[in-house]
C-alpha cells in the first residue's frame, strides 16, 4: 500500500464513499442541508400520540416515512433502509454490499398497542398484577410471530443484511446517545483491521412513543418550553432547559482509501479518528470535571494525529440540557484552551432536536457536509447567550468558511462518550 | 505457535443456578457424574426455568445504592462482571480497570409487571386507552426504572461499580449479541487494538416478560424439566431458560504475560454469521465458521437452546464435523442464557480446558469421556437466528515456547 493510502500510524485510510440521513427536516441530504443551512427547525407538536396531560407536547419525530405497522422496528427499519438507498447510490455501488454491517438501534420493547390488543384476547384477571399470566396462556392458545419480531433487538439488522447483502453477522449495539458515532468507530476499526476493505454504518431511531418521552420527561431531561416548537432547542444559551426528543437516521459508506480509488469512487471525506471513553460517575450525570468528556476527544485527536489547532469546526453534542451544555463547554475549553475563540462550535440539536440513537452518525454526515461545502450550520434559538459559555455558536445564521478537520462529539447515558474527526478528502 | 498478540482468557466471572463463581462450575465439569439440575418449576408455571442461586451481592456491588439503581438483571451482570475481575487478579488495579475496554451483550431491562398490570386492566374499562397511558405512566412509572431497563446500563453500571471506563459497548441481538461481542474483542486484541477487553453478558430467566418473548412462538419448554437432546416439538419441547451470568477477562498474551497473569486458554478462532438456513445453508456455514477446529482432543460445548428441530440439526452437523469429539450440551445443565449464552460456553470452554476436565455427560445421549481434551469448541445456534462458533486450546504453561512476534 503506498503512503498515500496510510495514516500516522501505517493504518488504512478511511473514505466516507456514501451518506443518507433522514431528520425531521425531510429525506435526503439534499434537503436536509437546505433546510440545516437555512436555520429551518424540524421541531413540532407531537401528533403521533395525544400529549394533554403531559408537560413535553413537542418533538422532532419523522412522520413521513411510510411503514408497515406503527412500532419502533418499523420506523427505524424504514428509516435506515432509505438511508442506506440514498447512501449506496451516492458510493456508487450496486448489487451485494460484501461488507460488515454496524448498525446503532434504540433499545426496543412490545408496543402499548400490542400490550393492549394481547389483554383483549386473554383471559380475565384472577388477582392483581396478573396480566402477564395472562398474556402467557394468550400465547399459548395462539403464537404471534408479529408480537416476537417487534421486541427483538436483532430484527432491524437481520432486514437491512438481507436487503443489502452485508457479509458476516451484524453487529447491532447502543452506546446510548453516542451510538451513531459508535457504530462509525466499529466500522472504522474493521477496516483498519484488514478484515475488510468496506464497512456500512448504520445509526437509526424510530422509537419515539409515549412512554419513551414519559421515561425522558420524568428524568427532567426534556425541554417544557412548548410554545412556540421550534423555539425549544436553543444550546449554550441561559434559558435553555433541555433536549427536544427526536427521530432521524443516517449511513455511512466507509471503504479504504485506497479500495475507493481503485473503484474510481468520489472520495466525500476521510474518516480520521476515533475516540471514546467510559465515565464512572452517574447513571446519567457526566463528571462534572468533564474528564470523560476531554479523554475521549483527546482520544480522538490522538488517533486522528492531528493538532488541537488543526481543528476548524466542532459539531457539538450541543443538547440543549442545561448540564451537558456546560459540560460539553467545559471539556472543549480544556482541550483547545485559548484556541476554543477562534473555533466555531454549532448544534445541529437546535433545528433537529435530538436524535438519540442516530445523532452520531447524523451529525458525522452533517459534519462531512460542512467540510464539503464549505458551510457552518448555525445553533439557531440564539438569542440569549449563556454568559458561562463563551463560544462562537454561529448565532442563528449560516457562515461561510472552508474547513478542513471538524471535531463531532457524542455524549449518553451511562457514561457514554465517543468523539470522530473527520478531515477534508486528501486532494 | 505463541504468538504476542494471540487472545488469552485471563478471568471468568460466571454464575448460574449451579452456583457463584468458578469454583462450583470446575466441580461441575469434572464430577464423575451428570450434573444434578436445579429447575424451578413452581413460581413460573406451566414455565420452568433455572433459577439463580443465592447470592449475596454486596460480595461484588459494596454499595446499596448501587444495588438499589437495579433491578436483577443489571445485579447479575455487574455481579459476574466483578467476579471476572477478581478472577483475573484485576479488581482492585484501577490502572488497568482505567484503561480496560468493555463490551456487553445485553437485552433489555425488567418491565414493572405491576404498573403494565395495572395499566392493562384499566385499559380494559376503557375505550380512551392512550390518554389512559399517559396518565397512568406519568404517575406509576419509577423514573429509575427507566435506567433500569436500558441496554446500555448494564455496561454503565460497571463503570460505576468496577471501575471498567476504557471504553463501554454494548452489543445487542438476542444470542447473535454475544456472538458479536467475544468475536470484536477478539479481532481487536488481535489487531492490537485493545490490550484488555472485559466481555459478556447476562440473563435473567426469572421474568414473566423474557418468557412471554420466547412464548410469543410458543417456543417455551412447558411442564416438567426434560433433558436437552430429547426435548420433542409440542407439549414439554423447547427452550428452558436460565438465569445466567457470563463474563471473561481477554488480554493479549503480552499482555497478560507481563503481568504473570493465570491463562485459561487462548481463543484461536471465533466467528459468528447469519442467514437462510433453509436447504443446507445453516450447515455450510457452520463448516465455514470451525474451519479452525482441530479433529482430535477436542470437546464441544454446545450450546443448543432447546429448541427440537434445530437442536437436531446442530446435533448432526457436529456428529458430522466432528464425529470424534464428545459434545456437551450446557443449557441442558443450566438453561438458555440467550445474550450471555455463547459468553457461557467459552467460560465453560476454558475452566474445562484448564482443569483438564474429563467433562461428564449432561445428557445420557452424551458419551462419555476418557481423556482431558486439549481443543474446546464452543457453539451458539440463535433460537431465531444467528451462529457462532469459537475454538479455544488448552494453555501449555508459561515459558515452554518463545513468543514469535
Amino acid at each position: 500500500m503506498s503512503d498515500a493510502y496510510r495514516d500516522h500510524l501505517g493504518r488504512p485510510l478511511i473514505a466516507v464513499t456514501g451518506m443518507g440521513v433522514i431528520t425531521s427536516l425531510g429525506q435526503g441530504l439534499q434537503d436536509n442541508w437546505a433546510a440545516l443551512t437555512g436555520g429551518v427547525s424540524g421541531i413540532h407538536k407531537i401528533t403521533r400520540f395525544p400529549t394533554d396531560s403531559l408537560s413535553t407536547r413537542i418533538c422532532g419525530t419523522v412522520d413521513f416515512i411510510d411503514v408497515p405497522n406503527e412500532n419502533s422496528v418499523e420506523r427505524s427499519y424504514a428509516m435506515a433502509r432509505e438511508t442506506t438507498l440514498e447512501a449506496l447510490a451516492q458510493a456508487g455501488i450496486s448489487g451485494d454490499f460484501d461488507g460488515p454491517l454496524f448498525l446503532a438501534a434504540p433499545p426496543i420493547e412490545p408496543e402499548w398497542s400490542a400490550r393492549f390488543a394481547l389483554a383483549d384476547r386473554s383471559p380475565p384477571s384472577e388477582q392483581p398484577a396478573d396480566a402477564y399470566n395472562r398474556f402467557l396462556a394468550a400465547m399459548r392458545q395462539k403464537a404471534d410471530p408479529v408480537f416476537y419480531e417487534a421486541a427483538l433487538f436483532g430484527a432491524i439488522s437481520e432486514r437491512l443484511s438481507d436487503r443489502f447483502g452485508t457479509r458476516g453477522l451484524p453487529v447491532t449495539l447502543s452506546t446510548a446517545c453516542a451510538s451513531g458515532a459508535t457504530a462509525i468507530q466499529l466500522g472504522v476499526e474493521a477496516i483498519r483491521q484488514g478484515r475488510t476493505t468496506r464497512a456500512l454504518t448504520v445509526a437509526t431511531d424510530g422509537s419515539v412513543s409515549a412512554e419513551a418521552l414519559i421515561r425522558f420527561s420524568l428524568l427532567s431531561a426534556l425541554s417544557t418550553q412548548n410554545d412556540p416548537p421550534e423555539k425549544a432547542s436553543k444550546p449554550f444559551t441561559r434559558d435553555r432547559d433541555g433536549f427536544v426528543i427526536a427521530e432521524g437516521a443516517a449511513t455511512l459508506v466507509l471503504e479504504s482509501l485506497e479500495a475507493a480509488i481503485a473503484r474510481g469512487a468520489k472520495v466525500l471525506g476521510i474518516l480520521k479518528g476515533c475516540g471514546e471513553k467510559a465515565d464512572l460517575f452517574h447513571r446519567t450525570r457526566s463528571s462534572p470535571d468533564g474528564g470523560p468528556a476531554i479523554a475521549s476527544i483527546r482520544a480522538a485527536l490522538a488517533d486522528a494525529g492531528i493538532a488541537e489547532s488543526d481543528i476548524g469546526y466542532v459539531n457539538a453534542h450541543g443538547t440543549s440540557t442545561p448540564e451537558n451544555d456546560k459540560m460539553e463547554y467545559g471539556a472543549m475549553s480544556a482541550v483547545f484552551g485559548e484556541g476554543l475563540a477562534r473555533i466555531p462550535v454549532s448544534s445541529n440539536k437546535s433545528m433537529i432536536g435530538h436524535t438519540l440513537t442516530a445523532a452520531g452518525a447524523v451529525e458525522a454526515v452533517f459534519s462531512l457536509q460542512t467540510i464539503l461545502t464549505g458551510t457552518l450550520p448555525p445553533t439557531i434559538n440564539y438569542q440569549n447567550p449563556d454568559p458561562a459559555i463563551a463560544l462562537d455558536v454561529v448565532p442563528n445564521v449560516k457562515r461561510d468558511a472552508q474547513v478542513t478537520a471538524v471535531l463531532s462529539n457524542s455524549f449518553g447515558f451511562g457514561g457514554q462518550n465517543a468523539s470522530l474527526v473527520m478531515t477534508a478528502e486528501p486532494a | 505457535m505463541k504468538a504476542a498478540n494471540d487472545v488469552v482468557i485471563t478471568g471468568v466471572g460466571i454464575v448460574t443456578s449451579q452456583g457463584v463463581g468458578v469454583a462450583p462450575h470446575i466441580a461441575l465439569l469434572t464430577a464423575g457424574a451428570p450434573p444434578a439440575v436445579v429447575v424451578e418449576t413452581e413460581r413460573f408455571a406451566p414455565y420452568p426455568v433455572h433459577p439463580l442461586p443465592a447470592i449475596d451481592w454486596s460480595a461484588q456491588i459494596a454499595k446499596r445504592g448501587d444495588q438499589r439503581q437495579m433491578e436483577n438483571w443489571q445485579r447479575l451482570g455487574v455481579f459476574s462482571a466483578g467476579l471476572a475481575l477478581d478472577d483475573a487478579g484485576l479488581k482492585d488495579d484501577a490502572e488497568a480497570c482505567g484503561t480496560m475496554d468493555m463490551i456487553v451483550a445485553a437485552g433489555g431491562g425488567e418491565r414493572d409487571i405491576a404498573v403494565d398490570s395495572l395499566i392493562v386492566d384499566e385499559g380494559l374499562k376503557r375505550n380512551d386507552r392512550e390518554h389512559l397511558l399517559n396518565e397512568k405512566l406519568t404517575t406509576e412509572l419509577r423514573p429509575t426504572l427507566f435506567l433500569a431497563q436500558l441496554s446500555n446500563l448494564m455496561a454503565g453500571n460497571i463503570s460505576i461499580v468496577h471501575k471498567v471506563t476504557g471504553s463501554s459497548r454494548t452489543f445487542m441481538g438476542e444470542e447473535a449479541a454475544g456472538i458479536s461481542a467475544v468475536e470484536t474483542a477478539f479481532a481487536r486484541i488481535k489487531a492490537g487494538q485493545s490490550s484488555h477487553t472485559l466481555v459478556g453478558g447476562a440473563l435473567s430467566a426469572e421474568r414473566l416478560d423474557i418468557i412471554l418473548l420466547v412464548e410469543a412462538l410458543q417456543a417455551h419448554a412447558t411442564g416438567p424439566w426434560r433433558q436437552l437432546w430429547s426435548r420433542s416439538e409440542g407439549e414439554g419441547g423447547g427452550i428452558i431458560l436460565g438465569s445466567v451470568g457470563a463474563f471473561l477477562v481477554l488480554e493479549s498474551r503480552e499482555h497478560a504475560e507481563a503481568r504473570n497473569a493465570r491463562i485459561y486458554a487462548t481463543i484461536d478462532a471465533v466467528g459468528g454469521d447469519r442467514g437462510s438456513r433453509d436447504d443446507g445453508r445453516l450447515e455450510q456455514r457452520l463448516d465455514q465458521l470451525s474451519t479452525a477446529a482441530p479433529a482430535g482432543e477436542t470437546i464441544v460445548f454446545s450450546g443448543a437452546s432447546g429448541l427440537a428441530a434445530l437442536a437436531a440439526r446442530e446435533r448432526a452437523w457436529l456428529e458430522t464435523r466432528f464425529p470424534q469429539a464428545p459434545v456437551r450440551g450446557y443449557s441442558g445443565a443450566v438453561g438458555h442464557g440467550i445474550e450471555a449464552q455463547f459468553p457461557l460456553g467459552l467460560a465453560l470452554a476454558a475452566l474445562a480446558l484448564d482443569a483438564g476436565a474429563i467433562v461428564p455427560p449432561f445428557d445420557p445421549s452424551e458419551p462419555a469421556m476418557t481423556r482431558a481434551p486439549k481443543h474446546a469448541v464452543v457453539t451458539t445456534l440463535g433460537h431465531g437466528r444467528g451462529e457462532g462458533v469459537a475454538v479455544l486450546t488448552a494453555h501449555a504453561g508459561t515459558g515452554a515456547e518463545e513468543l514469535s512476534s
